[in-house]
């Protein structure tokens, strides 16, 4: 136990000095919501968004960018660095465990996501007046389901990528399709139904934060199938991975 | 009772045979070499001894227990240095010391093992700041946080510079003298020569031979040979008569006097006796280089 506090501690110490990480995980979202919100047109109410701004429409969408950004490239770059460097060897040489520094990466996604989340509603509440999410128990659900599938994604990708080049090889395309379909490039009101439709599907789930964020109980199929995405990624990876 | 066995280890990796049989007894205490060119199967017998690889055939035991069985044991008693592996870039020195610290029952003071180490002016570095010798000592370090009875040490000097490669061996050195066995290996032959109490040379995934480095140099090539331009004309029988001489011979004005054991002791004390003061005075001796040639019928390359 003590080992494993002090594992943490000195991830934490390591993600909190990687400042362009930081950045990208924690604090990009809000930025964009800013420069967006900077924009008058783009914070008057639209019948097109159901009598909201864009700017409050598009909130849930710059969570998926958090979400991708931690647990598609930030979670399995990290892991596999410290595969090709032969970190986790050497851990594996000592009586710590490596599954401890997997367990600390996984609390450290954990907590940069909620700051993220919590950063992203607190200023688009103050600044622009988005409500915060109105059905707040659905909307910790599929926050939480939709993150348990991405970072089972991001481990998958770790498990089977033999050096950091190689995560990333793997995680460019994953997270554009991820970023596609929770409708950052394109606004989903945008995007042709079928395509939109994908997107409930596809983690982390950017229809069930939506709904949750403006007052509907998500759909349980949506969350459905966020549970087993994780689930099977994860069971996945578990048996794939390797330490060295 | 040797605190290493390795019995008969067989490794293979897919069709390519790693380790074909190898066997030796490393003695509490002592400092244990494997000594053998790149690719001879060293870094796959440490780490089967290290319980990091499955050996295939052949039986491994360390302190009396299974390196594979009885890890979580082992890994409080015995000290691993990989070859190539690193730390996080931004982890400062003091950092990396505390946290392998605290995953052993009775680790050693980070700060004192910091100070032995001369990283003192360093505590604060962050790892990618480090130079090659710095981040070598502080990966001894992290071996020896835990206070193990053993330390495995996989090529700690390679890619050093002479003198830090020397602080190295010192260094090594002062950790045996504190009780810890060690077992060190290496492709340079200075340093085995240097710092082994024994060795084992292993070629091709074998052990050529086993035996303290001097031995295994007289083994191979016992004869020494002692030049010199005496001050004045001498008698050969001076020196035929000492017991240590097989031969004397002249070449120009030089004398070339072979022999085994102490054989310039006796030739210089000699010298003395007489009064005559040698000119250009030179020992000519096998190296551990001239045994691996012999016993391998190479030359070792690097
Ligand atoms: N993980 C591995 N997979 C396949 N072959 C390996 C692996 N590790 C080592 N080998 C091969 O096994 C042989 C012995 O390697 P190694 O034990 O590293 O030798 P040394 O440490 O003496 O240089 C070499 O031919 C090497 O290419
Ligand atoms: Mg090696």
């Amino acid at each position: 136990m003590h080992a494993f506090g002090q594992i943490l501690r000195t991830e934490a110490k390591l993600y909190l000095r990687d400042i362009p990480t930081l950045m990208l995980t924690v604090a990009l979202p809000t930025l964009i919501l800013v420069v967006l919100g900077l924009i008058p047109s783009l914070r008057e109410p639209s019948p097109e968004f159901g009598n909201q701004s864009f700017v409050t429409y598009f909130t849930p969408s710059l969570l998926v960018v958090t979400l991708a950004m931690v647990g598609i490239n930030a979670l399995p770059t990290v892991l596999a660095t410290y595969r090709e460097r032969g970190i986790l060897r050497r851990l594996a040489t000592t009586p710590a465990s490596p599954l401890a520094l997997l367990t600390a990466q996984l609390v450290l996604a954990l907590v940069g996501i909620l700051a993220s989340a919590v950063l992203l509603a607190v200023i688009a509440r103050l600044a622009f007046g988005t409500p915060l999410p109105q059905h707040p128990l659905g909307f910790a659900v599929a926050l939480v389901l939709g993150t348990a599938a991405l970072l089972a994604v991001g481990l998958l990708v770790a498990a089977v990528a033999p050096t950091a080049k190689a995560a990333q090889a793997l995680a460019v395309p994953l997270f554009m399709v991820t970023m596609f379909f929770g409708g950052v490039y394109l606004p989903r009101f945008l995007l042709p139904d079928f395509l939109a439709d994908i997107g409930a599907y596809t983690p982390p789930g950017v229809q069930a934060l939506l709904d949750a964020w403006t007052g509907t109980a998500p759909h349980p199929l949506h969350l459905g199938i966020m549970a087993v995405i994780a689930v099977a990624a994860g069971a996945a990876a578990a048996r794939l991975f390797r330490w060295e | 009772m040797p605190v290493i066995e390795v019995t008969s280890l067989h490794k293979r990796y897919g069709e390519t045979v790693a380790v074909a049989d190898v066997s030796f007894d490393v003695e509490a205490g002592e400092i244990f070499g494997v000594l053998g060119p790149n690719g001879a199967g060293k870094t796959t017998t440490v780490e089967c001894v290290a319980g990091l690889r499955v050996p295939d055939g052949g039986g491994v035991s360390v302190l009396g227990l299974d390196p594979r069985r009885d890890a979580t044991r082992l890994r409080q008693l015995v000290g691993v240095q990989l070859q190539e592996s690193q730390l996080p870039d931004r982890l400062r020195v003091a950092e990396a010391l505390e946290l392998y610290a605290s995953f052993y029952r009775e680790p050693a003071d980070p700060t004192q093992l910091i100070g032995e180490l001369g990283l003192d002016e360093k505590r604060n570095t962050p790892y990618e700041k480090l130079s090659g010798g710095q981040k070598q000592r502080l990966s001894i370090a992290l071996a020896l946080v835990g206070n193990p009875r053993i330390a495995i040490l996989d090529e700690l000097t390679t890619g050093l510079d002479p003198q830090a490669r020397r602080d190295t061996w010192g260094l090594i050195e002062r950790v045996r003298d504190r009780g810890v066995t060690i077992l060190l290996v290496t492709h340079f032959m200075e340093e085995a020569e240097r710092l082994c109490d024994r060795l084992a040379v292993i070629d091709k995934g074998r052990v050529v031979a086993l035996d303290t480095p001097a031995g295994l140099v007289s083994a191979v090539a016992p004869e020494q040979r002692v030049r010199f331009r005496p001050s004045t004309p001498l008698d050969d029988r001076l020196l035929t008569g000492l017991p240590q001489v097989t031969a004397v011979t002249r070449s120009g004005g030089q004398i070339v006097v072979t022999g085994t054991g102490d054989v310039l002791h006796a030739v210089t004390s000699v010298l003395a006796r007489h009064q005559i003061t040698a000119a250009e005075l030179r020992l000519e001796q096998a190296t551990l280089d001239d045994a691996f040639v012999e016993l391998t019928g190479r030359r070792f390359v690097d």
